[in-house]
């Protein structure tokens, strides 16, 4: 019979291959699931994760593409990744993006048509501050209470997203716009637009952002004493206290971190690529951010390759859905088996498989 | 090995030599993979406790598993399988008790009684099934000298009476007075079987570690207790920090420079919250914590650190040291200030890496390298690595709570030894244990923690073993009795 064997330490071998191993099992999975769907499962797999790189036609437009979708999803991981090596678990990112947005753009707006320099700063620091201030509900509440944070930020996503739909109608709506919802674009605005760095690419301030955000990390957590003391509150709370970390302290930290950057992520992409507030501006990547970060096993450059890998699936999922007819619900199974598949392959590391035959007396 | 009827058999053995995983076998709990039991000229092999328990052989544990808002008649019964009415059974209870100087009120409340009380159920409830062979795991962890006393007389009963007695334990002196035969394994081998009476516990220790040992010496001369104390605690109260903890109510001591004060007690006596509130990992809610006239009871645990203050508390992974992070990492974590491991909080982990080999050297520590996961090292290692993080701090006064809990014999003699010589070369020690021996062994003065309450503490040379069994024992009023 089988034996499972837990390991003194984990395997390094099987840290570095799993992830692997789990994209591997997940294109498998995945190509079943599209056949069961009556598609050709290599086509539909091409499409997804070829074509977005390699197709001749499609990878001008889809690479670049590939970055800028990429780059919230790096900032919302990285700043969640904290956390999550403290073991605060902030799931309610997807509210902080939502608040950082909405009061990053409601501060330019309000200075609407003014033009000068220091509007975009401005709201750059007003959208971090309300994914912060978004995020301390669930911390002062732990802090006070003992609440669980993972409830609380979570329920506080529903609230923030009846909150853009409520200013997405009412006190954000565009006043030109003709009675339809949503806010002015941004884009349009030239002192709050994060317009795009080089012409035709998309890529924006966000991306460079995201970028730096990914070495920061690894500078905290590899060479900061605050770092190490994140990586010790995650061990027990009881050997962090010995350490002389504060635990009420640690808890408000991880949850600005991840509620900051989520609202920078947010503020940016306002600017940018979406331009304006309406009642759909969210498309779910404070939630996916909680898959990138574990694909990359709360590793800044392991963050920054899970970015792109799910990225790829999102632009290569809208390919499928557009050339194939796949529904989007397919491509969201695919990313979900992801998740599973590597945390059901993290057991390799931890525990060891041996085949062990009875004795015979 | 063999037992026979009506002995009292000795296991012996280090942490890790395989004594649990034998009698485990021999109560139904792991399955050998090889290899026969023969029980009363039958081959015996039982699939779970209660075949064990049936054929007659029966295990009290290390770890009670009582109910404290049960009386002692219900957990009993709840044990059973088939169990008589009440009162049938609660007198059954005191006709046991009683025919073997184990008494007990079967109506009382589990969570009332003492522990040596609580053993006292787990053994009657042993013995209303007739055992032919009893089991004891290291009985004696959480019984005073006195208690022990009368736990020996009862066994000495039932041996006469033909039960066969299997005791584990590594208290050698304890074995030699109770038992008639004593087997010694050693890294899951049997290497020896002898009379105990007829060895010293040095030998008997050494048979169990396989090399010879040496006992802790302290230098000729001793600390003097001229001057000003080096610390002082006054009157300290906290609230206990969990159901089964105790309260501190007006804890005051001092230590000198160059002491080491022991402070004994059974676990569970408010060691703990003792020892979280010296090491400011929670304040208390009054007094004052003095080390060289500055208050630190405000501070928190880095804050003392830099003044000089040092602490190993009695768990080892998930308090000391963290177990899923290197040997080096855990170097860094009490000592990043005093050994200037980082600059402006950027830090430095090549001193810290030397800082850790530099551990490992001085201190004997047994692993392959300082990038080896804490947990990945043996009780005796790691306590020996965190000892010696904090001595090769220079610490004006170290707290060291069970330092030789779970740890072999070999480490702990090399524990003890670098404690004494830490105090020799001026520092103060403060160690909290129950193992009385060590205390005798270490400490210049001694107190007891009873309930909370701290008794004055007197020079070592005044004491022997059953005056601070008896402190150990002691309420309240004849504790401050003691006092004045």
């Amino acid at each position: 019979m089988l034996v499972f064997e837990r390991r003194r330490e984990p395997s390094r071998f099987w840290t570095a291959i799993t992830p692997i191993l789990a994209v591997l099992i997940t294109l498998i999975a995945g190509g079943i699931l599209f056949a069961t769907l009556g598609k050709d499962p290599l086509e539909a797999i091409k499409t997804i994760f070829w074509a977005p790189l390699f197709d001749p036609d499609l990878s001008a437009y889809a690479r670049p593409q590939i970055l800028v979708k990429a780059a919230p999803l790096v900032l919302i991981a990285i700043g969640l990744s904290i956390g999550f090596k403290a073991n605060i678990w902030n799931i309610g990112a997807e509210g902080q993006y939502i608040m950082g947005a909405i009061l990053g753009g409601g501060v330019a707006l309000a200075f609407y048509p003014l033009e000068a320099w220091w509007i975009f700063p401005l709201m750059i620091v007003s959208g971090i501050a309300g994914g912060i201030a978004w995020a301390m509900i669930p911390a002062l509440l732990k802090v006070k209470f003992r609440t669980n944070e993972i409830l609380v930020s979570l329920m506080l996503v529903y609230v923030s997203e009846h909150f853009l739909a409520s200013v997405s109608l009412g006190l954000l709506r565009n006043p030109d716009g003709v009675g339809f919802p949503g806010s002015r674009n941004l884009q349009h605005y030239a002192s709050a637009s994060n317009a795009e760095l080089f012409a035709g690419t998309g890529i924006h301030l966000g991306v460079i952002v995201a970028f730096v955000s990914i070495f920061a990390l690894y500078g905290l957590i590899r060479f900061h004493r605050l770092g190490f003391q994140i990586r010790v509150t995650g061990q027990s709370i009881r050997i962090s206290r010995f350490a002389g970390v504060n635990p009420n302290l640690m808890i408000i930290f991880c949850l600005a971190a991840g509620g900051g950057l989520a609202g920078l992520a947010g503020i940016f992409e306002l600017s940018g690529p979406a331009g304006r507030l309406s009642i759909d501006f969210n498309v779910g990547y404070g939630f996916t951010a909680i898959i990138v970060a574990f694909l990359g096993r709360l590793n800044p450059f392991g963050i920054a390759l899970a970015a792109l890998l799910m990225s790829l699936t999102y632009i290569g999922g809208d390919l499928a859905q557009f050339m194939l007819n796949l529904p989007a619900a397919a491509i969201q199974a695919l990313q979900g088996m992801l998740l599973f598949f590597l945390l059901s392959m993290d057991f390799l590391s931890q525990y060891r498989i041996r085949i062990k035959h009875w004795a015979s007396g | 090995m063999s037992l026979e009827e009506g002995e009292i058999c000795a296991l012996l053995g280090e942490n890790g030599s395989g004594k649990s995983t034998l009698v485990k076998m021999m109560y139904g709990l792991v399955k050998p993979d090889e290899g026969q039991m023969i029980f009363q000229s039958r081959s015996y092999s039982p699939s779970n406790p209660n075949e064990a328990r049936s054929a007659g052989i029966a295990m009290v544990f290390q770890h009670f598993s009582l109910f404290d808002a049960l009386t002692v008649a219900e957990n009993i019964a709840l044990g059973m399988v088939d169990p008589p009415p009440f009162n049938k059974l609660s007198r059954e209870i005191e006709e046991k008790g009683k025919t073997y100087g184990l008494s007990l009120n079967p109506d009382s409340m589990v969570g009332t009684l003492s522990a040596g009380e609580r053993q006292r159920v787990e053994i009657i409830r042993c013995l209303l099934q007739n055992p032919k062979i009893l089991i004891m795991d290291e009985p004696t962890s959480v019984l005073t000298p006195q208690e022990a006393d009368i736990l020996f007389e009862a066994l000495r009963n039932l041996a006469a009476e033909g039960t066969t007695i299997l005791y584990i334990s590594h208290k050698l002196e304890e074995i030699k007075a109770l038992c008639s035969r004593a087997t010694i394994l050693r890294a899951g081998k049997v290497v020896a079987t002898c009379n105990p009476e007829e060895k010293s516990a040095r030998q008997l220790a050494e048979m169990m570690v396989g090399t010879s040992i040496v006992t802790p010496k302290r230098a000729e001369t001793q600390g003097n207790r001229d001057g000003r104390p080096l610390f002082r605690v006054e009157d300290i109260e906290k609230e206990a920090s969990s159901n089964f903890g105790t309260s501190l109510r007006e804890v005051s001591f001092e230590v000198w420079k160059g002491e080491v004060l022991g402070i004994g007690g059974i676990a569970g006596n408010g060691q703990d919250e003792l020892m979280e509130v010296l090491s400011g990992e929670v304040l208390p809610k009054g007094g004052t914590i003095m080390l060289n006239g500055h208050d630190l009871a405000r501070l928190n645990p880095n804050e003392r650190r830099k003044r000089g203050l040092l602490f190993a508390p009695e768990q080892r992974v998930g308090h000391s040291a963290a177990g899923e992070m290197s040997l080096t990492e855990n170097a860094y974590l009490t000592a990043a200030d005093r050994k200037e491991l980082s600059r402006a909080g950027i830090i430095n982990w090549s001193r810290t890496a030397e800082f850790s080999r530099r551990i490992i050297n001085q201190f004997d520590v047994r692993t392959p390298g300082t990038d080896n996961f804490a947990q990945s090292l043996s009780g005796g290692n790691l306590q020996k690595f965190v000892i010696g993080r904090e001595i090769l701090q220079n610490p004006e006064l170290l707290i060291v709570n069970q330092p030789t809990w779970g740890v072999d014999a070999a480490a702990a003699a090399s524990i003890r030894q670098k404690l004494i010589d830490l105090a020799d070369s001026g520092a103060a020690v403060v160690v909290i244990s129950q193992d009385i021996d060590e205390l005798l062994e270490i400490s210049d003065y001694i107190s007891v923690l009873s309930g909370g309450y701290l008794s004055k503490a007197r020079p070592v040379q005044e004491l022997n073993r059953e005056d601070i069994g008896l402190m150990m024992g002691a309420s309240r009023e004849s504790l401050q009795e003691a006092v004045a």
